[in-house]
């Protein structure tokens, strides 16, 4: 059922999508409120990055709806991509990457409150040691953090981590979500957590949706039964 | 040398081509459209020809080719795939058309060599007032566009995720180009044009790392080139395209080895 309660930031019911008569998933419904970590988990194949997709509104669903509260405009959502190289000779230092995600002002260049909020973005991220360097030269788990913070720069309601901690080493997977663990206590922001990790989604999750082909499941992390997850992920 | 009218002019002319290239040059470089401004400089070629032919100035045939067809020519290289089989397609229309024109034209061979290599020298003051004025046009647009302009360039996803307009803006800024593409083409000529929208901010990335340090670079880079050149040409009487190129690849090679070296260290 969709509500519209005070605290519900995204709302999805009934989506169905396919791709040239392919089925990917249908009848898939879900809310994710304030405050609430859901972590997506499935096998690849089973439709997490196209949820996203359509989430983002990058694709159109083939039936169902995806909605914001109080509106797709009233809530800033934040993307932290799955972990890519970037190119060696990539110009923009951590601080202006950071940067390119301010909202849009017709100055040129940063006003003094702007530098300030670049400026304490990247100290909540643990990035300032490097902010001046360029992102070309930075290692991956850095580069996953600089994501991040262009990600949390505009002060999201709603965070979505796309397979953000795939390919880093176990310490980085934890560092990460730690800071994004502590934005939301700041927050109080909604995060939805597309991953593979089953001890990551225990300690830090709320809520998960379990995707498989054909069906789903949802509860509270309580409820995740770890025998079912790791079949699906055999 | 600056007692002479022309050379004032070709001087004024090229300040304000260095740093509308400079300028856009950046993110030329940064949206990765070396190629497309190379097949948009022949397109100007085209224009300039079928300019003569119809008796236009050469520069509005460019205005109108280039204008027309960017927008054209950058959904068509939208799908890296066929991305540069579908450029040199486009190209090999666009110098056919050029060398028909030109022959229809019945203009003798110094004019087409005008099109293409550029004469400085032989621009007059209105030459540089419309210059000038096309300049300003670019430079507002950029203005304006600045920040969605620069998050799309340097990181197209986020920008798509931030909820950027990216086709608008794709367009806004291809029409921008054809513009510059145009302006440039008066000094180094319609085959060169793509050595100062591109080599000067190919050379700053190496040396500066913010969107705004790099186009003060890349305005330099272009106006040492096109200062020298226009100096040099004038002295040794050869041709300013050519001390314009040399220029510019010394400093985009410096660029590299320079960051050869930082790198290493």
């Amino acid at each position: 059922m969709t509500t519209s309660a005070t605290n519900t930031v995204l709302s999805v019911d009934q989506l169905a999508m396919a791709f040239r008569q392919k089925r990917v998933f249908h009848d898939l419904t879900f809310d994710l409120k304030q405050g609430e970590f859901l972590s997506v988990l499935g096998e690849n194949g089973v439709g997490k990055t196209t949820l996203v997709q359509i989430l983002l509104g990058q694709l159109r669903p083939t039936a169902g709806s995806v909605n914001y509260y109080p509106s797709r405009q009233g809530v800033t959502v934040g993307y932290v991509p799955q972990f890519r190289n970037v190119d060696a000779e990539y110009p923009l230092t951590v601080r202006e990457f950071v940067g390119l995600a301010l909202p849009n002002r017709l100055t040129p260049w940063w006003t003094a409150a702007e530098r300030k909020q670049v400026a304490s973005t990247l100290a909540m991220t643990d990035l300032t040691r490097i902010a001046r360097t360029p992102l070309g030269r930075v290692s991956g788990g850095e580069l996953q953090k600089a994501y991040l913070a262009q990600a949390l720069i505009r002060q999201p309601q709603l965070l979505m981590l796309d397979e953000s901690t795939a390919s880093l080493d176990n310490n980085m997977k934890y560092e990460l979500l730690e800071l994004v663990k502590n934005y939301q206590e700041q927050t109080n922001a909604a995060v939805l957590f597309v991953t593979h990790d089953l001890p990551l989604t225990k300690q830090y999750s709320t809520n998960f949706l379990l995707m498989q082909p054909g069906q789903y499941q949802t509860g509270t992390i309580a409820e995740l039964d770890e025998n079912v997850v790791e079949a699906a992920h055999a | 040398m600056l007692n002479y009218p022309f050379m004032q002019n070709a001087f004024m002319a090229g300040t304000i081509i260095a740093i509308v290239s400079g300028v856009v040059g950046v993110f030329v470089v940064a949206r990765n459209m070396p190629f497309l401004t190379h097949t948009l400089s022949e397109i100007g070629f085209a224009g300039a020809a079928f300019g003569l032919f119809v008796g236009w100035t050469p520069l509005a045939g460019m205005l109108a080719f280039t204008t027309v067809s960017s927008v054209a020519v950058g959904q068509l290289s939208s799908k890296p795939s066929r991305r540069e089989s579908s450029i040199t397609s486009i190209s090999a229309l666009a110098i056919g058309l050029g060398i028909l024109f030109l022959s229809l034209s019945n203009q003798n061979a110094s004019s087409a060599t005008n099109i293409l290599f550029g004469s400085v020298i032989g621009i007059s003051r209105t030459e540089v007032v419309e210059v000038a004025v096309l300049a300003i046009v670019v430079l507002l647009v950029i203005l304006g566009l600045y920040r969605p302009l620069k998050f799309d360039s340097f990181d197209a996803v986020g920008a798509r995720v931030a909820g950027v307009h990216q086709t608008l803006l794709a367009s806004v800024f291809l029409i921008a180009l054809a513009f510059s593409v145009s302006v440039a083409a008066q000094i180094v000529g319609s085959l060169l044009i793509f050595i100062l929208l591109t080599l000067p901010a190919a050379a700053a990335k190496y040396f500066a790392h913010g969107v705004g340090s790099m186009i003060g670079l890349s305005i330099l880079f272009a106006l040492i080139g096109v200062w020298l050149g226009i100096a040099i040409s004038y002295w040794t009487n050869w041709p300013v395209s050519f001390f314009i190129a040399v220029i510019e690849v010394l400093i985009y090679f410096i660029g590299i080895g320079a960051n050869h070296l930082a790198a290493r260290n």
